[in-house]
């Protein structure tokens, strides 16, 4: 594995083995006098956000700095950015200034791919880590739900997961399908026909439209976020059908198996796709998904960046 | 520079639409004057040794962007001309939206006097439909019809005409000119961020889906249009099942629509995408494998009239850049006759006769040109493309005539070759060299 | 089978040559038991308290045997637990990626207790400088001692084993495998003319 880039790149073997490890790291950390692992000593990782993500940049920075990588977050309204530099020349410059690894986000889609092959400079260029590109994908954020619900729910393989809301514009949702269903899961799209991208059929997913008639069948739900954007573009009519439809609130609580579990990438909106208690439920794993973030993206940053000085590793 | 529009020379050894025992083609002072063996060139005369090359007629393009004025740092009309002309054609439509637009004689007599000085190619520009493309006020058509590169053809390409009271009125008063009207089919409400097809793989990119239904609710809306207004509509670069299906009902109505189809989408698809490279941004987008097939079938059929290029230049830090921002288009020129062997001719869609139908003969009728396209019989223009069937090359953007880089083609191998290009007698490309 | 055919000669098998027998390493992990017992007077009133971390893959068994043997002979409980090196290792940029294994904290942690580190093969020593580095970040033992089953000599820094089980003088072109029931389905040491070897290999020392 040379980059992060999408979860329909890893094979089951890779992604359970990507679980494992942030496990093991999990482990590796407990009971520590110094919470520090010389692992990536000397090695430079760089976050690079065109977008503004407090919980994913801090995720990554402290993944980095367990493992006593040097971390660098590079701003991209401070740095040359601001003044039209081209994303390209942006990212060559990094490379060029030593990056072992760069973790990118960006508003367009593929914007991680095209960075991966604009530094791949015949091999011996960085790592490259999507962390998350326009409407695409957030591989680390589904890996850490996958941590997540094979905790709760003791494993994957033929369990029923929900996943409820925008999957048109989510880059959560595509990264979860393709994730949980390599990992044996089933999964369910649920959402109005408007917030499902056409060609969704040819996912490895079901669809529905209803959330009343899964909910009892379901062992986890995902709620996707509904960005106020949406709600004025003619996806659905109104935020209060919306929620009234799609919410999950405490009727539909009541609904959902016991054991059942409940994720959200956050940040809610407490009211609209999630009741206000229902976020508070003990079902809900939102610090655990925080705590898991830290762990896989430890596990991601060990398996991209150990063993890079051999060419042609895997 | 000497502007001679008239020439002759003897092209020895081919065999007309790829028929039958080689001949020799004499053409004098611009037009065939003997076609047979053995025969001899007058003093002065040029002499192409064809090898047996099929010959055909040059080759007519509808759909081509130039670039001058505005953008000359990724196409002059000198630099498409010269593309042009080792691609085999012998004329090309210019599009409009340059900078300024070209909604006015002074540009589009410009553009045609700078091409007929360059001599390569017959470069006719196209009109804007409307006002700076704009979509609100029809543009002086008849101005710059009756100026001296008496516009035939007129376009908002790039953009649709969206306003169908607008498209209305456009193609009524081109029947009172009679002049064409070239649409670019694309609902714009339906394909707002658009920027590529929508389908399964847009869904799994996470790119913006350009719906089919964009264009083809465009298509038959223009259909009615021309029925009702008597007059024909051309739809530039079809590009669904849907709109050839469309093509062929309004076909059988008895409307005058006429359809052209791009070499990228007779030959790509979307699963191009997958790397995010901007190279393969193009609007229309590429579509599917069925969109793909029906293409063929279609230009095969008849149904859609002919080959246009849509040749669309863009400097390299245009498509250097995120796929969302990526300028949309890919060079076409010089790589156009070999994708059409290699999509129609191999497979046994089209034979030879068939591609001097969809590259030179449809394309001269639809837009009226009286010396293009024409038969290779004696007394006609000596306006000729001759093409090796089984010459190999491979495609590298460096080596085209081109001033922009931007061909999808990269390293791609094609399966046939022009060898040379003959405008009214004279040489203008030979064995991938231009001549003036 | 042998490479040429012949029928194997006794204490040899295919691949190489057994040096200790499932009998054989039972006896030396009894043998290292007595000795830890006398070493550190773990039983002894007032004695230190003895944790034994075992450095995966095999040293995580040898550890619960050992614990094991001590409980049996001193009836003393002595908690065990797993430290993998692999995330503290000095090769980590050269050698490709490999899997992490388990870490336990053994019950109590680690400061002020007398640690044994246990491993199957001590060979360059970088193993253990490894697990010496990944034990200061657990904490701060009073002493740490080192048990293994096979010395084969070859050091690359300045250590020595506390308690081994057997020495056995090697060349570097050799190699020495350790194969456990609990792993391997079987419990022996076999040394085999292995595939010429420059210097010692991540996993040889395993």
């Amino acid at each position: 594995m040379r980059h992060l880039l999408s979860t329909q790149d890893l094979s089951v073997d890779e992604a359970t083995e990507l679980l494992d490890e942030a496990e093991r790291f999990e482990q590796a950390l407990t009971g520590r006098e110094v919470r520090k692992l010389p692992t990536l000593r000397g090695r430079t990782v760089m976050t690079v956000f065109y977008e503004n993500s407090t919980r994913t940049r801090v995720s990554f920075e402290v993944a980095g700095k367990w493992m006593s990588a040097d971390v660098i977050n590079v701003s991209a309204s401070s740095s040359s950015v601001g003044k039209g530099e081209s994303l390209r020349d942006t990212v060559k410059t990094l490379h060029a200034a030593g990056a072992d690894a760069l973790i990118v986000r960006h508003p367009a889609s593929g914007a991680a791919h095209q960075i991966a092959s604009w530094t791949d400079d015949g091999g011996a260029g960085p790592a490259v880590i999507n962390a998350g590109d326009g409407t695409h994908e957030h591989p680390t954020q589904a890996l850490l739900d996958a941590l997540t619900l094979r905790q709760r729910l003791g494993s994957l393989d033929g369990r029923r997961i929900g996943i409820v809301g925008d999957v048109l514009h989510s880059r959560v949702a595509r990264s979860n399908a393709h994730l949980l269903a390599t990992l044996g899961a089933e999964v369910v799209l649920i959402a109005p026909q408007t917030l499902l991208p056409v060609g969704v059929s040819e996912w490895p997913v079901t669809v529905s439209h209803s959330l009343d008639a899964e909910l009892p069948t379901i062992d986890a739900v995902m709620l996707l976020r509904v960005q106020a954007e949406r709600m004025n573009g003619g996806f659905f009519p109104s935020a209060r059908e919306y929620s009234v439809r799609y919410g999950l609130n405490d009727r539909r609580l009541a609904l959902l198996d016991d054991n059942a579990v409940i994720l959200h990438p956050g940040p809610m909106l407490r009211g609209m796709e999630i009741g206000y208690s229902v976020a508070d439920s003990p079902r809900a794993t939102v610090l655990e998904q925080v705590r898991n973030g830290v762990h896989v993206r430890m596990a991601v940053l060990f398996r991209l960046l150990v063993g890079t000085d051999s060419p042609g590793t895997l | 520079m000497s502007t001679p529009t008239t020439g002759s020379v003897l092209i020895a050894d081919v065999r007309p639409y790829g028929d039958g025992d080689p001949v020799d083609v004499l053409v004098v002072d611009g037009r065939i004057a003997e076609i047979g063996t053995d025969l001899t060139a007058p003093d002065g005369a040029d002499h192409i040794d064809g090898g047996g090359a099929v010959l055909l007629p040059g080759f007519v393009d509808l759909h081509t962007h130039l670039r001058e004025p505005g953008r000359e740092d990724t196409e002059t009309i000198r630099s498409g001309s010269m593309a042009a002309a080792l691609g085999g054609y012998t004329a090309v439509f210019a599009m409009a939206n340059t900078d300024p637009v070209a909604d006015n004689s002074t540009i589009t007599d410009n553009v045609w006097r700078t091409g007929r000085d360059i001599g390569l190619v017959d470069v006719h520009p196209v009109g804007a439909v409307t006002v700076g493309l704009a979509g609100k006020q029809l543009a002086e058509m008849g101005m710059m019809n009756a100026g001296v590169a008496g516009v035939r053809m007129f376009s908002d390409d790039g953009k649709c005409v969206d306003d169908p009271l607008l498209m209305r009125r456009a193609l009524e008063y081109a029947k009172s000119l009679d002049v064409l009207i070239a649409q670019h089919a694309e609902e714009p409400r339906l394909t707002v961020g658009a920027i590529a097809h929508e389908g399964p793989n847009a869904a799994r990119l996470g790119l913006t889906g350009w719906p089919r239904a964009a264009e083809e609710s465009i298509v038959i809306r223009d259909a009615l249009l021309a029925r009702d207004a008597g007059t024909r509509v051309h739809i530039c670069h079809a590009s669904t099942e849907g709109t050839v299906e469309l093509l062929r009902w309004a076909r059988g109505q008895g409307i005058a629509i006429s359809a052209e189809v791009t070499p990228h989408h007779l030959l790509l698809d979307d699963s191009r995408l997958a790397t995010y490279d901007p190279v393969n941004k193009v609007n229309p987008p590429l579509r599917e494998t069925r969109d793909k097939e029906a293409l063929r079938r279609a230009l095969a059929d008849g149904v859609i009239d002919c080959v246009a290029t849509d040749h669309a230049p863009h400097a390299a830090q245009e498509k250097a850049c995120e796929f969302a921002q990526a300028r949309p288009g890919m060079l076409g020129l010089q790589t156009a006759l070999p994708i059409v062997v290699d999509t129609m001719v191999n497979p046994g869609l089209l034979d030879w006769r068939g591609v001097a139908r969809v590259m030179s003969e449809r394309p001269a009728q639809i837009v009226g040109l009286p010396d293009q396209g024409r038969p290779i019989e004696v007394g006609e223009p000596g306006t000729l493309t001759l093409v090796d069937p089984n010459r190999s090359w491979i495609v590298r953007g460096d080596d085209l005539a081109s001033l922009s880089r931007n061909t999808p083609y990269e390293e791609m191998t094609m399966p046939a070759t022009v060898t040379a290009t003959v405008l009214r007698g004279v040489i203008t490309a030979r064995d991938g060299e231009v001549t003036r | 089978m042998s490479a040429d055919g012949a029928p194997p000669t006794e204490g040899s098998r295919p691949g190489g040559r057994v040096l200790l027998d499932d009998s054989d390493v039972s006896r030396t992990i009894a043998r290292v038991a007595h000795e830890v017992i006398e070493k550190t007077a773990l039983d002894a009133p007032g004695g230190p308290r003895v944790v034994i971390i075992g450095i995966p893959t095999r040293g995580t068994y040898l550890a619960s045997r050992l614990a094991a043997r001590i409980n049996e002979f001193a009836g003393t409980d002595v908690p065990v637990g797993y430290l993998d090196i692999t995330l503290y290792r000095d090769d980590l940029r050269a050698k490709p990626h490999r899997p992490l294994e388990r870490t336990v904290v053994p019950a109590g942690g680690v400061d002020n207790a007398v640690v044994i580190l246990v491993d199957d093969v001590l060979y360059s020593g970088r193993t253990v400088r490894a697990a010496l580095d990944a034990l200061r970040d657990l904490g701060r033992p009073a002493a740490v001692q080192l048990a293994v089953l096979v010395d084969r000599g070859h050091r690359e820094l300045p250590l020595r084993a506390d308690y081994v089980g057997k020495n056995i003088p090697t060349s570097r072109d050799e190699n020495v495998s350790v194969h456990l029931e609990e792993h391997d389905g079987i419990d022996e040491v076999v040394l085999s003319a292995a595939v010429s070897r420059a210097e010692p290999q991540p996993g040889g020392e395993d």
